[in-house]
């Protein structure tokens, strides 16, 4: 990264629609030698002419040539995104941000626990640990979204259910007649995981009042808080603490988090003013 | 020695984690062991509740239906769930459907022989009614949860 300011413009490689309002979109990293990333770190892209938004990249990392982000279209500047088509261009400034405890996990249980749009930024989690699956003890992924029909990576969630070494558990807030999984929270699906508590480094991504429930359900299981992270969201503009638009408290998510232990958000998140 | 038996396997149940040993023999002259197929119903909306269930193994979809849309499922229930709290309390019949999803083992609990219980020794309901508000009390927050609705697509 040259100047973190600038967009770097980068070519639409592949478009896919994941649900009815978000999508994938696939960059090509190839002309500037790759994209290097940490899983749990984020880009701003820029459609042009309307405006910028931190995404989550959520592609392979072993995969530098080409740069993924999956997103969801809720503003102008998300649908703009949304419209583009391969050879398009997108600006790009990136990466940043802190990334997931990956190698506090090697030799420890790995849960991730995902809430909607929050397992793009969890999947190149998943991918690395996946790609030296012995490193680690148990890996168990809880995902939950609100409808069948919003389930993202669907063929990749049945890969990865149909691997022996992984425990996947999705559940649904609400459930049509066809459903025969889970339907409830996501913070049911954690106590049928057969995890060593102590010995787990949990992964939390999604709305911020599913996290809170999550990391109190599993405080009550027994994962220590210190082995608890999080990944938060705020209004992120520069991405290098500069802005100050994504402080909260003493600390600016864009440049020190958003991948944080949950001790050092539990102090924060109980304060509604901030 | 039939009841022995049930007894042992009941004390394993999380919901009888907290009740002495003599509480769950009491409680193990009300069980009997159940087998639902897959799209069996444990109980229909409407019907009288006649027996409290705890799930051995499988999986219990919770349904409500609606006209238009089918039966849409609110909740499932597995291993270790307690259902039916509805035989506790008046008009004793259920509210909601609850269908297997999958073969689904229980203890089936019936209903009189609870209340008889529960009102006969009183240090016996007391315990028992403290598992079942904990159960219900875990059931309503996730459903508060649920009623968020946290996923839904905001701008911000």
């Amino acid at each position: 990264m040259t100047d973190p300011l600038l967009p770097e413009p980068m070519a639409v490689l592949r478009f896919r629609r994941e649900t009815r309002d978000t999508f994938t979109l696939e960059l090509d990293a190839r002309p500037r030698g790759g994209f290097r990333f940490a899983p749990g770190q984020f880009n701003m892209l820029y459609a042009f002419g309307l405006g910028e938004v931190p995404i989550s990249i959520s592609g392979d990392p072993l995969r530098p040539a080409v740069l993924t982000h999956t997103i969801r279209a809720v503003g102008p500047t998300t649908r703009a995104l949304g419209r583009l088509k391969k050879g398009d261009c997108v600006g790009v400034r990136g990466p940043f941000g802190t990334p997931w405890p990956l190698d506090e996990a090697q030799g420890k249980d790995l849960l991730v626990v995902a809430g909607g749009i929050g397992l793009a930024p969890l999947r190149p989690t998943i991918l690395s640990a996946l790609s030296r699956r012995p490193a680690f003890g148990r890996v168990c992924i809880a995902y939950g979204v609100r409808a069948p029909a919003e389930l993202l990576y669907a063929k990749e969630l049945e890969r990865w259910r149909g691997r022996i070494d992984v425990d996947l558990e999705v559940t649904v807030d609400r459930g049509d007649p066809d459903w025969r999984g889970h339907t409830g929270v996501v913070t049911k699906l954690l106590r049928q995981f057969e995890l060593d508590p102590p010995n787990t480094v949990a992964m939390l991504c999604g709305p911020e009042v599913m996290m809170r429930f999550a990391a109190r359900e599993l405080e009550g299981l027994g994962v220590p808080e210190p082995r608890i992270y999080l990944s938060m969201e705020r209004n992120m503009k520069c991405g290098v603490g500069s802005c100050g638009h994504c402080q909260l408290g003493p600390t600016f998510i864009c440049k020190d988090g958003p991948v944080y232990p949950l001790t050092k958000m539990t102090p924060l998140m109980s304060v509604q003013e901030l | 020695m039939e009841i022995a038996s049930l007894a042992r396997s009941l004390a394993e149940q999380p919901f009888c984690k907290e009740l002495t040993q003599a509480q769950v023999e009491f409680l193990a002259g009300c069980a009997k062991n159940a087998r639902f197929e897959i799209g069996d119903y444990l109980f229909r909306e409407g019907s009288l509740a006649e027996s409290l269930y705890l799930v051995r193994s499988g999986k219990v979809a919770i349904e409500s239906y609606v006209p238009g849309r089918g039966s849409l499922k609110v909740d499932t229930l597995g291993p270790g769930d307690i259902l039916g709290w509805s035989v506790l309390l008046p008009p004793f019949r259920w509210h909601l459907d609850a269908q297997a999803l999958e073969p689904t083992l229980v203890f089936a609990l019936d209903a009189n022989c609870v209340r008889g219980k529960v009102q006969a020794d009183q240090s016996f309901g007391y315990a028992f009614m403290l598992r079942l508000l904990a159960a219900a009390s875990q059931r309503l927050m996730q459903a508060r949860l649920q009623q968020l609705d946290v996923y839904k697509a905001e701008l911000r």
